[in-house]
């Protein structure tokens, strides 16, 4: 538990979102394409910001999972809208030094022929600062 | 009717078809579109971070150029839609972006969202309409049956792209029907291809795709088409049993209206 740093409440801030409004529905995860993807669920991110425990939410790489679909942000009916937090979350670790998800001498290796502009500029702005 | 036109990056690259057919089948719908000089790249992704401006700024020149121009902005891309839209929404309702991006930018007038962006799709459903769309049919696609894949970004969130119901959207099947085709509905018409996924994790967006593909072919589309050029890209990747060929909504649209060989 970190509660030196106030990353709970910088998280609120970036996102938006308050999390205090979730009624754990958990339509969220019940919608997220990345739901088997993630160590940690989208409804319970809202938690973990709630319990002020950001350390696992940034030593997880449920973050780097999220599609940015808006399905969870959609269809929140509590408008806490958890795809907010994991990319508060996202950003937090991504604004302390050493946490992108993705690197530039990665890009050769990755690139086939047919890759859409769209794919490489979305990839580097969701996984690195 | 004259239109500010925003192409974005893929649309130059690697989705030239989905600009092409676009730019014939207007003029044969009896519109102008006149790209943007010197636009810049949305960035793909709406940045979703409140505090995050230097991102937005692409999009606001965009926006602020069709406003000097007196034009509504057209786009293609689904990525462009949702970023513009999202950016134009700040602009006109987030006070504190719309100081800041304007500070930044020092416009000859501020801009607070004055511009009224609109999909290529929305021009033809809300100004010339479904039925005089199948009125400038020339060559009906009678008999195919063909599955919308509106994937996330054209959608949502719905209040604020105001495209169309995020859950029960009817655009484009209302598209397809003025084509002379029949629409065929699928549940996960609206659900996410894997996105950007692809390019570290091929695997994930392989298991979307086959999904997206099962579940189309279980109700008997034989194609299916977007106006997204990264589901294009994963869709086309995807080594599913029940594949079909997918296509550019203009694709079709230019087939329809007679105008695609001289695209």
């Amino acid at each position: 538990m970190s509660h030196a740093d106030n990353r709970a409440e910088r998280i609120c801030e970036i996102s938006g979102s308050n999390p205090y409004m979730c009624m754990k529905c958990g339509k969220c995860s019940a919608s997220c394409p990345s739901y088997n993807e993630m160590d940690i669920k989208p409804h319970q991110f809202v938690s973990y910001v709630l319990n002020d425990d950001i350390e696992s939410l940034v030593k997880s790489k449920a973050a780097f999972k999220c599609l940015g679909c808006f399905a969870c942000i959609e269809r929140c009916p509590r408008n806490v809208q958890p795809g907010k937090l994991v990319d508060a979350a996202r950003q937090i670790v991504e604004r302390e030094k050493g946490g992108d998800y993705i690197q530039p001498e990665e890009i050769p290796a990755l690139l086939g022929e047919d890759v859409p502009q769209q794919l490489l500029v979305s990839a580097f702005r969701r996984y690195r600062r | 009717m004259k239109y500010s036109y925003y192409p974005g990056c893929t649309l130059k690259n690697k989705a030239q078809d989905l600009d092409k057919y676009a730019r014939a089948s207007a003029v044969a719908m009896g519109f102008e579109l006149v790209e943007i000089p010197e636009w810049q790249c949305c960035g793909g992704v709406y940045p979703l971070g409140s505090d995050e401006i230097a991102s937005k700024l692409s999009s606001v020149r965009a926006l602020n150029y069709a406003k000097e121009q007196g034009q509504d902005l057209v786009t293609l891309c689904s990525a462009c839609h949702h970023v513009l839209k999202r950016v134009n929404d700040d602009m006109k309702n987030v006070e504190d972006i719309r100081t800041r991006a304007n500070n930044y930018m020092q416009l000859d007038a501020p801009y607070a969202g004055e511009t009224k962006v609109l999909h290529f799709l929305e021009v033809i459903r809300d100004i010339i309409g479904f039925d005089e769309l199948a009125k400038m049919v020339k060559n009906p696609l009678t008999g195919r049956k063909i599955g919308a894949y509106y994937g996330c970004l054209t959608l949502r969130p719905g209040k604020i792209l105001d495209f169309d119901d995020p859950e029960n959207p009817k655009i484009m099947e209302d598209f397809i029907r003025a084509l002379g085709a029949e629409p065929v509905i699928y549940s996960m018409r609206n659900e996410c291809c894997g996105g950007y996924a692809s390019l570290k994790d091929p695997a994930f967006a392989q298991d979307r795709t086959k999904q997206i593909f099962e579940n189309s072919s279980d109700f008997g589309a034989d194609c299916l088409i977007t106006a997204c050029p990264l589901c294009m890209y994963n869709l086309n990747k995807s080594d599913a049993d029940a594949k079909v060929p997918v296509y550019y909504f203009t694709e079709l649209l230019a087939e329809a209206l007679g105008v695609k060989e001289e695209a």
